[in-house]
């Protein structure tokens, strides 16, 4: 293991706090970005759960978005949960006028597919390579969650939702996205895996 | 975190996860989670889908859709209720982020009614006329979760050992005045400070001073915090009222009358929710700050009669 390694939580809206203590219980050094320059220090991003409109205009409004889009263009390692799965799609469907993501994976997210609140749900679902060997389900918190409509054929299928059959974890290089919240479960799986990523790039 | 110790904070069954890959809905974990997805965010009252468009434009994580802001129950008097479900139903088609309602204390027919419309979040709220005055809704009986008012740390947790999922401070609604909004926050802040400095053995006389449940008295002493987010709400009306509750330690503002009663409703939605990101940052506080025309005109309070204040309500 080298150095411990730098990942910023986009600290705009959501559920920033609970992203810094999984990252920081997977042998990370997590810190807070809001602003463009800090872009410049992390090693790897963290997208959190939140309001992907709230997010998106922002990220605008603070000019945060440009240099975001180029980082994760160097190579940025990123992982997105849930509204961070929305901002790292290339396409998406059921966004608000003028929503846009930052992008990266070639796939399309449609939000809030899952339904509104009252269907929000969690259940065991299967993660290859994140989670270690078979048999050992990831308890998936879903919340007005997004799902992937469509994956490229450089996206890797993680995870499916076994009731949808949905595809609900993908990875694309560095980049890592769950429709679901692993930060909500105590489990630091996903995030450790995203630790290691970060670690095979720096 | 909130959700993570969900089980052990207390007793209920229901609604639990159940085992396996089958999907299960209306957990703690669900519940309290919603609320974690708004935090540094800004929650808006509107009237109108047009209203709602607007709140969303702007940036808001969820809007509350209800008949009347708090200062036009305020000015109109009699007895206010849950809104029409047509009026509901207009506002969750018109926009794409969460909706919350707002039902009486203690009205569990008006909790049941949201829940069948979809509201994302039930506020059982003290600005409508409660129709219940000794008992809360049992919000563990529903899939939909809550949002109750506090004045205090133990009327938190009364709340929370109801089935609240989520908990704001009162304030006084619909003045415009955020004095009773800060007395609320650190009222409920410095409690859960002090329980932090008590021995294990202390903490039950501390419970029954409280009148709370001792194992939900002994997670906030653990944790340092609720076991759910503590957003703010009751008269914030500025970028700079948004900016100081999150100082204070709010993890998010209500905005009510605040907005929609203001001149350029547009740009103070906006600068509220920019406000509430950067609450740290007074560089960019003046800067937004600026040109927001009009705020809502505001009632001082030692005005108010008695029977006209909201915070009252409820236990």
């Amino acid at each position: 293991m080298g150095p411990v390694p730098v990942i910023g939580v986009l600290a705009i809206q959501g559920d920033v706090v609970e992203h810094v203590r999984a990252l920081g219980e997977a042998g990370a050094r997590a810190v807070r970005v809001r602003r463009p320059d800090e872009l410049d220090a992390i090693d790897g991003l963290v997208i959190p759960g939140g309001e992907s409109t709230t997010i998106w205009k922002l990220a605008r409004a603070f000019d945060l978005s440009e240099p975001l889009r180029k980082r994760l263009a160097g190579g940025l390692p990123a992982f997105g949960s849930c509204a961070g799965m929305i901002m790292l799609a290339d396409r998406l469907r059921d966004g608000i006028g003028g929503q846009e993501t930052f992008g990266g994976i070639d796939m399309t997210v449609r939000r809030n597919a899952f339904g509104r609140q009252v269907d929000s749900f969690e259940s065991d679902i299967e993660l290859t390579d994140v989670a270690g060997p078979p048999g050992q389900p990831f308890r998936a918190i879903f919340i007005r969650a997004p799902w992937v409509e469509e994956a490229g054929p450089a996206v890797e299928i993680l995870g499916t939702e076994s009731a949808t059959g949905r595809i609900v974890a993908v990875r694309q290089g560095p980049l890592l996205a769950t429709a679901f919240h692993p930060e909500l479960t105590g489990d630091a799986r996903v995030h450790r895996h995203f630790v290691d990523i970060v670690r095979e790039r720096t | 975190m909130s959700v993570g110790s969900a089980a052990a904070s207390n007793g209920h069954a229901q609604n639990d996860p159940s085992p396996g890959d089958v999907p299960a809905t209306g957990t703690a974990r669900v519940k309290r989670g919603m609320a974690d997805m708004l935090k540094g965010g800004v929650i808006m009252d509107v009237v109108t889908p047009e209203q709602a468009k607007i709140a969303e434009d702007a940036g808001a994580v969820a809007v509350m859709a209800l008949e009347r802001v708090p200062a036009d129950i305020r000015a109109q008097g009699g007895v206010a209720r849950m809104s029409d479900p047509d009026m509901i139903e207009g506002i969750i088609s018109a926009v794409s982020i969460p909706v919350m309602a707002k039902c009486r204390i203690g009205h569990f027919v008006e909790a049941q009614v949201l829940e069948a419309l979809g509201v994302d979040y039930v506020d059982e709220s003290e600005v409508l006329t409660p129709a219940d005055e000794a008992h809360h809704v049992d919000k563990w009986a529903f899939t939909v979760p809550f949002v109750c008012g506090a004045t205090s740390l133990g009327e938190a947790l009364r709340r929370i050992s109801e089935g609240a999922a989520m908990i704001r401070s009162k304030g006084e609604a619909g003045t415009g005045n955020v004095v009773e909004a800060t007395r609320h926050m650190r009222q409920i802040l410095t409690e859960i400070r002090a329980l932090a400095g008590l021995r294990g053995d202390e903490l039950y006389s501390a419970a029954k001073e409280l009148r709370a449940p001792a194992e939900l008295v002994a997670e906030v002493a653990r944790a340092g915090k609720l076991p759910v987010v503590l957003f703010t709400a009751g008269g914030i009306a500025t970028p700079a009222d948004a900016a100081m509750m999150m100082q204070l330690g709010a993890e998010g503002v209500f905005v009510g009358s605040g907005i929609f009663k203001s001149g350029d409703p547009a740009r103070r939605a906006e600068a509220i929710v920019k406000a509430t990101t950067f609450h740290d940052d007074p560089d960019v506080l003046a800067k937004i700050s600026r040109g927001l025309g009009e705020a809502m005109v505001g009632i001082n309070l030692d005005t108010l009669a008695p029977a006209d204040r909201y915070a009252g309500r409820g236990w």
